[in-house]
């Protein structure tokens, strides 16, 4: 797309972009935490623009199995799609750890669908709402799809745009060393709301470096 | 009584930030920036600094990190975590650093109780 060379992100655009996907990430952690009671580590986020097949390869050569996803799309100002990734083997344990591992096995199965899509309902919604939060803008968010598949197939299925599209992907890797649970929170969004998401973003930075009044001695 | 910062964050929005809450605050301290532990550590060993203000999530040593080895080089060192990600592992390893927990976005009136705080606890060490 000839649009991607202009729509490149500034060095002061890029951090405030990766401070604001720490912000969110760090929410849904701390969400993620709550529900499985073992901390959950992150590592940095990861920020790129790239054509979407090459997104799709960024989460799959982590992983050569399969993986489940928790998908919603989000919509207002900007869009996109945020998922909720780890390997199809992580998934009856994230359901274990999430249901208080006081269930059955086939239970646990049973369950299996419905407590991926609350668990990431609840871990994406916490991470999109702080983004919104922080840019002062309402994101509308879908109810959750459980998908599976390899990379390829879990970023493939936006329907209108093709391979060759620039997309902005942003991920971050998690990681529950004491349920042996690893997987990535990403978000990809196409092109036409990454113009907005930029203004959005100096928007920010505006907001956070203009200079406050001094303030001798606040008594309230 | 002035006092010298060091701020690390390897978001420079983020230290703008909190320069801008700072600067807001107490105007007259200085204030020396790092993006990262290392960088931090050697800031702190060509300048001597009073204050440490610390993101937890960093490319290379995270902020727990860089809190621990600030305390072995300074144990008197007052030092706050700043972060988002306000686990109760993360929240209680900062205590057990001797170091103050504060949430991001880090908002003005934490800042100044922190800073009160630490005026305080300065002043007594100089008494």
């Amino acid at each position: 797309m000839s649009g991607a060379v202009a729509l490149a992100l500034t060095e002061m655009e890029r951090d405030a972009l990766t401070e604001l996907v720490n912000l969110g990430v760090s929410k849904a952690a701390v969400s993620l935490r709550g529900l499985i009671g073992h901390e959950v580590s992150l590592s940095v986020p990861r920020i790129a623009i790239i054509p979407r097949r090459d997104a799709a390869l960024m989460i799959g050569e982590h992983h050569a199995t399969r993986l489940v996803a928790v998908s919603q799309v989000f919509d207002g100002d900007f869009s996109g799609r945020a998922l909720l990734i780890f390997p199809e083997t992580n998934s009856l344990e994230l359901v274990r750890a999430v249901t208080g591992g006081a269930l059955p096995l086939e239970d646990i199965v049973a369950l299996e669908q419905e407590a991926l899509a609350e668990t990431g309902n609840i871990i994406l919604n916490n991470c999109l709402s702080t983004i919104a939060n922080t840019l002062q803008r309402t994101l509308r968010m879908s109810l959750p799809d459980v998908i599976r598949g390899d990379g390829g197939e879990l970023f493939e299925f936006s329907g209108i745009a093709d391979a060759d599209d620039a997309v902005l992907v942003m991920y971050i890797n998690f990681v529950v060393n004491a349920r042996n649970i690893t997987g990535y929170i990403a978000m990809l969004m196409d092109l036409p709301a990454l113009r907005t998401l930029k203004e959005l973003l100096n928007d920010l930075v505006d907001r956070a470096t203009t200079a406050i009044p001094f303030i001798s001695h606040v008594t309230d | 009584m002035t006092y010298k910062v060091l701020v690390v964050d390897d978001s420079k929005l983020a230290r703008m930030s909190i320069a801008r809450l700072l600067d807001a605050l107490r105007p007259k301290w200085e204030r020396i920036e790092a993006a990262n532990a290392t960088e931090a550590v050697e800031r702190r060993n060509g300048e001597a600094v009073d204050i440490a203000l610390l993101d937890f999530n960093m490319p290379g040593a995270d902020g727990l990190a860089l809190a621990a080895e600030l305390h072995a080089l300074q144990p008197s060192l007052p030092m706050a975590i700043i972060s988002a990600n306000t686990q109760d592992e993360i929240v209680a390893r900062a205590r057990a650093l001797g170091a103050t927990f504060l949430p991001k976005p880090l908002t003005q009136q934490d800042l100044a109780a922190f800073l009160d705080t630490v005026e305080l606890r300065l002043a007594a060490a100089h008494e």
